[in-house]
Formats: structure tokens, C-alpha cells, sequence
């Protein structure tokens, strides 16, 4: 496997999961509206993890987009662990893509400017898309935030529990350095800061805490997962796995 | 002679509509990039205008049955991201077709496309479509819906 094949892979990776964890909404949403706004930034997520794929099974002949999403196993998945978490209520959501979508504006503006011609155009695609993504996450975390004691309350929770898998989206192994040295890959850690700018802001004015970084989750580039991909997988790759190649 | 088909399938697939907004047709909407010769073949450039919307696997497949069924058979179709789609290569006609079959072209001003009031509300930012928010018209009333600007 070629550095920028993996490289290439989390990021379509950490897009299908957050996907398929937005897809699990459809028809659950609290109103109407919202459940359209899910479903359209689950759209907006499997296609960029689709553009992704497509590039990886070009630089590995072996593999088509669709064996990458629906024949690996759960150790051969590179997402970042925070979007593999359950929904739980929708506050919980919320409070996950917003630490997420600020993450991914910063990444995307950074990769857009990759000397990888492909890697730059699907970045480019997907920022337009993300910071969509990131207005009605943040909106909403405020509106929770600001709300009833409960509201507030409940997202405190989420924050608190989430918080341990931020550390991970900016860190940078040996294929990131590999790649940036080569002016492909984007510097995570750099991201951090600007990252930091757009939490803080936020969380102040949803009358949130910034949680004290404690124990913080690592492993997703390394294909290790919480508890909770396994049943993902299961539940997204079934149909392919019982039926392969099935075609309708 | 090959330039001559060349302008022959702009003009075939502009009969192509959009399959979620049938007032318009794919060149319209601006998603063919670019039609060029090589080897034979005519390559269709296609820029997805989002992601993951299921519209534009539709338009392929029209775009193939339209092209097929005019004789032209040695084409291929080219998914290209660069540069990414914008509203902005709408044209001024095309925003007047949107309006007209009820929905706010993209502009600056969320204008209502039934009484052209400029007081509109927002209700969601997403809408049946990727391409599409939801707003409401203070004046008039009346829901509808508005081009997303990108």
C-alpha cells in the first residue's frame, strides 16, 4: 500500500462513517426540517467519500470504490474515532459534527492547496459543502447551548464525553509527514490553533465549558476502534456481504 | 467536421433537463464542462454540482440514452472536479426559468418568486434537494424554495 493510497483512505474513511451515523437519522429527526438537513449533509458526505474512494481504487488497481467501503473489516477502517460514536439524542450529534465540521473547514482549506492535483479539486468540492456543514452544526450547538437548563445541560454531557476524541484529528504519523514533506498532505497539528479559535468562540456563546483535556483517545489511522465501527460495519455492509456484487 | 458534431452534442444536451428541475437543462445548470475529440472518442466533461447528489448519476444515464438514441454512439463521459461547481455560471435566462417555475434563483437577496418581495424568512438550510433551502415569503406568505448560492 502507497502512503497516499492510505492517506487518501481516512479521509474518504472518516466521510463514509459520519455518513452512514447521519443516514441513521433519516426518518428519526426531531422535526422535518432537521431530518432533511441530515440526510442532505449524509448525501454530501457520501459523495465526497465516493470521490475519495475513486481515487484510492485508482492508485490500487486491485480494489474498486466499492470494495473500499463495503469489503473491509473494521481493523482495515482508518477513520478518526469521533465519528464512528453514536448519535445517542440529537444534541449529542450535534455536539460531535460541530467538533468535526470545524475540523474539516481547516482541513479542506489546507488541502485544497495540496500539490496533488486530485486530492486539491476533491477538497476544493468538499470545502464548499462543509461549510454548510459547519453553520447548521454551529448554529444549533448554540441554540442548545444558550436553551433550557436541559438542553444546556445535555450538551454539557456530550461535550465532556466527547472532548477525549479531538486530540486525534490533529495529530500526524509517519505517512502525514512523509506526505507533507512532499507537499501533499495537510499539517494537522498546524490546524490546532485555528481549530481552538473557532471552539472557543462557539462555546462561549452557546454558554458551553470547554472541557480540560484528560485521557484522549487514540488509533484510527492505526485501524484501531472503539466498540462502536464493528456494529457500524455490520449494519452498512450487510447487503453486500450476504449478497455479493448484488446489483438492483 | 468533428467541430461540427461537437456543436451537434452541446445542442443535444441541451435538450437533456435536469432531472430533479426539468425547466432546465444540464448545460444550463452549468455541469457539462467542456466537449473535446481524441482517439475517436468525444469526452463530456461532468462536474458533479454536489457530492453526493443522486441527480447527477440520473443526468449520465439521460445523457447517454439521449446521445444513443441520435447516433452518436463513440463518447465517453469524464467526472471532473476542478474547477468546483458554482451558481455563478448561471445565466441571467436560466435564473429567469427558475424563477419562474417557482423557485428563488441564486442571488444575494432571497427574493419570493410568487410576489417578489424581498422580506423572507429562512426555515432551513437544507431542502429536497442538496442544491435547495427553504424559505418563506412574509408578504405573500408563501413557502418556497431557494437555489442555494455556492
Amino acid at each position: 500500500m502507497s502512503s497516499l493510497f492510505t492517506y487518501t483512505l481516512r479521509i474518504a474513511d472518516s466521510s463514509l462513517i459520519l455518513g452512514q451515523r447521519m443516514a441513521e437519522w433519516c426518518a428519526k429527526g426531531p422535526t422535518l426540517e432537521e431530518d432533511i438537513a441530515f440526510s442532505n449533509i449524509s448525501l454530501d458526505m457520501f459523495g465526497q467519500a465516493n470521490g475519495f474512494y475513486e481515487y484510492a481504487a485508482q492508485l490500487d488497481d486491485s480494489k474498486s470504490a466499492d470494495d473500499l467501503a463495503f469489503l473491509r473489516n473494521e481493523r482495515e477502517f482508518f477513520n478518526h474515532q469521533m465519528v464512528e460514536i453514536e448519535n445517542e439524542h440529537f444534541g449529542n450529534t450535534i455536539v460531535r459534527n460541530f467538533l468535526h465540521d470545524a475540523f474539516n473547514l481547516l482541513f479542506y482549506t489546507k488541502l485544497s492547496e495540496s500539490k496533488d492535483e486530485t486530492l486539491a479539486a476533491l477538497a476544493a468540492k468538499s470545502l464548499k459543502e462543509v461549510k454548510y456543514h459547519l453553520r447548521h452544526s454551529t448554529n444549533w450547538l448554540i441554540r442548545l447551548g444558550d436553551g433550557t437548563e436541559e438542553s444546556n445541560a445535555k450538551a454539557q454531557k456530550s461535550l465532556d464525553n466527547i472532548w477525549q476524541f479531538t486530540a486525534e484529528l490533529f495529530e500526524m504519523d509517519k505517512i502525514d509527514t512523509e506526505l507533507l514533506n512532499a507537499g501533499i498532505a495537510v499539517d494537522n497539528k498546524a490546524l490546532k490553533l485555528e481549530w481552538d479559535k473557532i471552539v472557543n468562540s462557539t462555546l462561549t456563546k452557546a454558554k458551553l465549558k470547554r472541557p480540560e483535556d484528560g485521557y484522549m483517545a487514540t488509533g484510527g489511522k492505526k485501524g484501531m476502534h472503539t466498540e462502536y465501527l464493528g456494529f457500524l460495519l455490520a449494519e452498512m455492509q450487510f447487503l453486500q456481504r450476504a449478497y455479493p456484487d448484488a446489483k438492483w | 467536421m468533428q467541430n461540427g458534431k461537437i456543436n451537434k452534442i452541446w445542442e443535444l444536451l441541451n435538450t437533456v433537463p435536469d432531472p430533479e428541475i426539468p425547466v432546465i437543462s444540464v448545460v444550463e445548470l452549468g455541469v457539462i464542462r467542456d466537449v473535446t475529440f481524441a482517439n475517436n472518442c468525444y469526452i463530456i466533461s461532468i462536474t458533479p454540482t454536489y457530492s453526493g447528489c443522486p441527480a447527477v448519476k440520473a443526468f449520465q444515464d439521460d445523457i447517454k440514452v439521449c446521445l444513443k438514441e441520435n447516433g452518436i454512439a463513440n463518447f465517453e463521459l469524464k467526472i471532473v472536479y476542478s474547477p468546483a461547481w458554482t451558481t455563478d455560471w448561471m445565466t441571467d435566462t436560466t435564473k429567469e426559468k427558475l424563477r419562474k417555475y417557482g423557485i428563488a434563483p441564486p442571488s444575494d437577496t432571497v427574493i419570493c418568486p410568487q410576489c417578489d418581495s424581498e422580506k423572507t424568512i429562512l426555515i432551513s438550510d437544507f431542502g429536497a434537494t442538496a442544491c435547495k433551502a427553504l424559505y418563506k415569503c412574509s408578504d405573500c406568505l408563501e413557502p418556497f424554495e431557494f437555489f442555494k448560492c455556492i
